[in-house]
């Protein structure tokens, strides 16, 4: 990629650094991607970059400063260095300041390997199979639509206090979307993965194949409130908004959900009806993430301080009850309470759960089953109140099996509302979050029932 | 009188022509259609203060180029970040590589709507102070100093605010010998207050209602915003707000500020004339829509006062341009006309697939490492000529909502139902205003909303609205974009109260 390996710059700029204390780290990326519509390809690519940050901390006499300077590319070190300690000399002294972290965390990788890269070979089977997938399809006169990505990125980290940490993050996804060939019947399968070998074209193919055959026969159903079954795909992209909310600070502030009232956040309340347990852990089997924090710019969630700090495992909710928020270091001395990183993985799960989705169905007299949700937006902070889409198939289960397919919806309602109304959960599964994809694939969910899903008005949508 | 602006020198002085010369000749070689090159240098900086003390100053560059070629009617693309002759050469290679691996899979062959050819194209938005000339300091401290007003007031107790600021260069060449060099710069300052009721765990926001524009520093301090009001007023207007009454939920005629209508006009007008969607080329991810190709010069999409254009050209337009990222050059043209769909944003390809003598100029790419795919040009709705006032729309109304300002957003992957919230909604009662709301959100399908449209105001109350964060296309790029439009009146529109559709 250039002149100088990834590790060769962190040092430069370590060994050039007149702060008080410097941060440094190098993400080499590698990324190649396939887009199709209507049985045909349409786009694709195949990218290398590179990023090189810069933080340094600054003691200006009344607290430490600093100051992040990010380049792509092939930048010039010194200049990088010195614009980052023009930068912080600027900022005055930081809120969050605390000492930089020292301690190696558990798990980082050779600080010597080169990193791991991908290439548009990574399709060497996939692409065949989606073109074998594209002739079945046109002979049922269907339509595919998808995208499929796989991306490796080596992050570097070295600080002035000793740290050398490397992690190598694969991420990959496919999504796979069917429909009639007049548009009306449209349908979604999707799956996340490390690294394309388990990833069966045929398998989400079929999937689609069957959800279409569902959506044959249409029903028109009114807004209201319905039994819902929601599968792990849309449970994850509810679950996920949440956990973006997750921030002691603001709820020891008063200003989101898990704010109590009268003071403090509500850590120790109960959430949910059944023993459900939320957790993030980045050795979890499948869904692997740093162990250790990478911050280029402080917010309520992180800290750039904390940079190379652990990351280990940890349960926002335990048998149903909060028993954590995203905490970094300087907010938890100021409420001395301990401090917690945000892991880049969720999982859900209720430890009694026994049944699948397909016996979840069976078990069903009258209800929805839903495919994916779309367009999630806040609608209230105060409550967390979300609303959205239902997309790419909305089934009409009667007497426990799927009879049709519904119209869309939008919905509006609050993930952290909906843990305390959960009363089925099946067992635990990898899946694919439709919504928040772009940025968030390493989840593991049950599908849940919820007995009265409140669907706000109809959408013609398909 | 000084000449025309050029592009930063520091820019110019990569070796653009070595670059263009090496990965154009090689694409040749290797049997290409059509090839291009963009070299792209984006500057970012973001700042954002959390109760009036700096949080966080984070400044990026983005450096890079790219080559696409049509090779034997495949696209092939591939990106890099060493801007050598060398590597210009090898992403030739790779994106020819990379076409072959797709012409297995592609069944449709890709063609380009003719272009003429700018051999020496310059363009540079209309700024004035480079927002990174300005030493961190000073911008921070300007910043911190507007947010200290708000944490001052009674019942402030928090403020959230920031400045985004970005300058972007791009420098395209294309196998025809079309060669742009170009420059944009854009700004979003925002200041957000909320006050918290500890007792009853209660807490509200509001935020400034500044757009985000195409233009320099100058935004903060020379005067073509009233910042100094506008921070003045929010604390009153946060304070009325927390003590409001809940709506009712039902129907209501709605007054639209412009503040509010830029965004509904962006989710329901600009995404759904975009003709990639209604071919069907984002189905699996952003949607497709209700505007289908067979319903162009006949979809009757709202009321006759309706007129909405797309343009690459407004000054101070996010979308705005001299040529976009297939070397088309920046063009105005209608959308819907007295209330008829009369034309789409589309790209060269996509011109060709539909007939068309030309492209309309929509191309655009977010940075170096992405492919241009079809984004949104500016798409404005059109004022009255001799239009009221908002305050004359107001008072031709009985009963109804005045709303003001964006805040929540979503709409469906056809763009048929959405539902927006805003920053403040008052009540109209007998043609005046009566305090405001609070819990409201409105809920429509697109073409019933604009059908509704029974008045617009006047060009003195045309204001460009925006986003920096478009979402489109996979792998995900995000695109700045303007929208203006006068205020303007609609009969019989949905009110959803927020707390009931909590189930509270």
């Amino acid at each position: 990629m250039s002149r100088y390996r990834a590790q060769e710059l962190v040092e430069q700029a370590l060994a050039a650094s007149s702060a008080d204390g410097q941060v440094a780290y190098v993400v080499d990326s590698s990324e190649a991607n396939l887009r199709w519509a209507g049985n045909s390809l349409t786009t694709n690519g195949a990218m290398r970059s590179r990023q090189v940050v810069v933080i340094s901390f600054v003691d200006g006499g009344a607290g430490m400063a600093a100051g992040t300077v990010a380049r792509s590319g092939t930048p010039d070190i010194a200049e990088l260095v010195a614009a980052s300690e023009q930068a912080a000399r600027d900022a005055g002294p930081a809120e969050d300041a605390v000492p930089l972290v020292s301690d190696a965390p558990p798990g980082s990788g050779d600080w010597d390997a080169d990193p791991a890269e991908t290439s548009i070979g990574v399709f060497e089977e996939f692409a065949p199979a989606l073109g074998e997938a594209f002739g079945r399809a046109r002979d049922r006169d269907d339509l595919l639509f998808g995208y499929a990505e796989h991306s490796l990125s080596t992050t570097y980290l070295g600080s002035s206090t000793g740290l050398r940490l490397r992690h190598d993050q694969p991420t990959g996804r496919v999504e796979l979307n069917g429909k009639s060939s007049d548009f009306s019947r449209s349908v979604w399968a999707g799956v996340g993965t490390r690294d394309f070998l388990d990833v069966s074209v045929a398998g989400l193919a079929a999937e689609v194949e069957r959800k279409l055959a569902w959506s044959r026969r249409r029903i028109d159903l009114p807004a209201g409130r319905y039994e819902t079954l929601l599968p792990p795909s849309a449970v994850s992209d509810l679950m996920i908004y949440a956990y973006w909310t997750m921030e002691a600070r603001d709820a020891d502030e008063g200003r989101n959900v898990f704010a109590k009232a009268g003071g403090g956040s509500r850590i120790g309340e109960r959430l949910a009806a059944l023993p459900l347990r939320l957790r993030s852990d980045p050795d979890a089997p499948g869904l692997e993430s740093a162990p250790f924090q990478v911050v280029g710019g402080s917010s309520g969630a992180a800290s750039v301080f904390d940079n190379g700090m652990a990351t280990p495992a940890v349960d926002w909710i335990s048998d149903g009850v909060l028993t954590n928020l995203v905490r970094p270091r300087a907010w938890a001395l100021r409420t001395t309470a301990p401090a917690t990183a945000a892991v880049d993985n969720l999982i859900l799960e209720d430890p009694n759960a026994t049944a699948s989705l397909e016996e979840m169905v069976a078990s069903t007299d009258r209800g929805l089953l839903l495919t994916t949700l779309w367009y999630i937006r806040e609608v209230d902070p105060q409550t967390l109140l979300l609303t959205g889409l239902t997309r790419d198939g909305v089934f009409l289960v009667e007497g426990g099996e799927v009879t049709g397919a519904v119209n869309n919806f939008r919905f509006n309602e609050s993930p952290v509302d909906l843990l305390g109304r959960i009363t089925q959960a099946s067992r635990t599964e990898r899946t694919l979050p439709r919504e928040w994809n772009d940025w968030f694939t390493r989840a593991a969910m049950p599908a849940v029932r919820v007995p009265d899903f409140h669907m706000s008005s109809v959408s013609p949508a398909s | 009188m000084a000449g025309p602006r050029d592009v930063d020198a520091s820019f110019l002085a990569l070796p653009l022509s070595a670059l263009t010369d090496a990965a154009l000749t090689r694409a040749v070689d290797l049997g290409c259609e059509h090839a291009d090159i963009r070299v792209e240098r984006i500057r970012t900086q973001s700042i954002s203060l959390r109760d009036a003390r700096l949080e966080s100053l984070a400044d990026g560059e983005d450096l890079g180029l790219a080559v696409r070629v049509v090779h034997e009617g495949t696209w092939g693309f591939a990106a890099g970040v060493v801007l050598t002759a060398a590597e210009a050469v090898r992403l030739a290679e790779e994106a020819v590589a990379v076409a072959r691996v797709s012409a297995a899979l592609s069944s449709d062959r890709v063609e380009l709507a003719p272009e003429p050819v700018y051999p020496d194209a310059v363009w540079v938005s209309d700024h004035e102070i480079d927002p990174f000339t300005v030493p961190d300091g000073e911008k921070t401290a300007l910043l911190t100093e507007l947010s200290e007003r708000l944490m001052a007031a009674d019942g402030v107790e928090h403020v959230q605010s920031g400045c985004t600021a970005v300058k972007e260069q791009k420098y395209y060449a294309d196998t025809a010998g079309t060669r742009t060099r170009q420059e944009r710069v854009r700004i979003h300052p925002q200041f957000t207050a909320l006050t918290v009721d500890r007792a009853t765990g209660a807490f509200e926001s509001m935020r400034t209602l500044a757009p985000p524009v195409g233009r320099g520093w100058e935004y903060l301090t020379g005067g073509s915003w009233d910042w100094d009001r506008e921070l003045a007023e929010i604390p009153e207007l946060l304070r009325e707000k927390t003590k409001a009454p809940s709506v009712e939920a039902g129907r209501y005629d709605l007054v639209v500020d412009p503040s509010n209508l830029w965004l509904t006009i962006h989710e329901s007008v600009g995404h759904a004339t975009e003709l990639d969607r209604a071919l069907g080329y984002e189905a699996a991810y952003a949607g497709t829509s209700f505007a289908t190709v067979d319903k162009l010069g006949s979809l009757r999409y709202g009321s006759e006062l309706m007129h909405v254009t797309g343009d690459r050209t407004a000054v101070h337009g996010l979308a705005s341009v001299g040529w976009d990222d297939e070397g088309v050059e920046a063009q105005r043209w209608d959308i819907v006309r007295d209330g008829v769909l009369v034309g789409y944003q589309v790209d060269r390809n996509m011109a060709r697939l539909r007939g068309m003598e030309r492209s309309n100029g929509c191309a655009f790419a977010d940075s170096p490492r992405h492919v241009p795919v079809q984004r949104m040009a500016n798409v404005s709705l059109q004022p009255a000529a001799g239009g009221p006032s908002t305050e004359e729309l107001i008072a031709g109304v009985d009963r109804g909502v005045y709303v003001v300002g964006d805040k929540s957003w979503s709409i469906d992957m056809q763009r048929y139902n959405f539902q927006f919230t805003g920053q403040r909604f008052y009540r109209i009662e007998g043609g005046k205003l009566a305090g405001q709301l609070r819990d409201v959100a409105y809920q429509a399908t697109t073409t019933d909303f604009w059908g509704s449209m029974r008045a617009l105001g006047g060009e003195q109350t045309y204001v460009l609205g925006g986003a920096l964060n478009c979402g489109k296309a996979q792998p995900g790029q995000v695109a700045p974009v303007s929208h203006g439009c006068p205020s303007a009146l609609f009969e019989g529109v949905s009110i959803l109260n927020t707390v009931q559709e909590g189930g509270r």
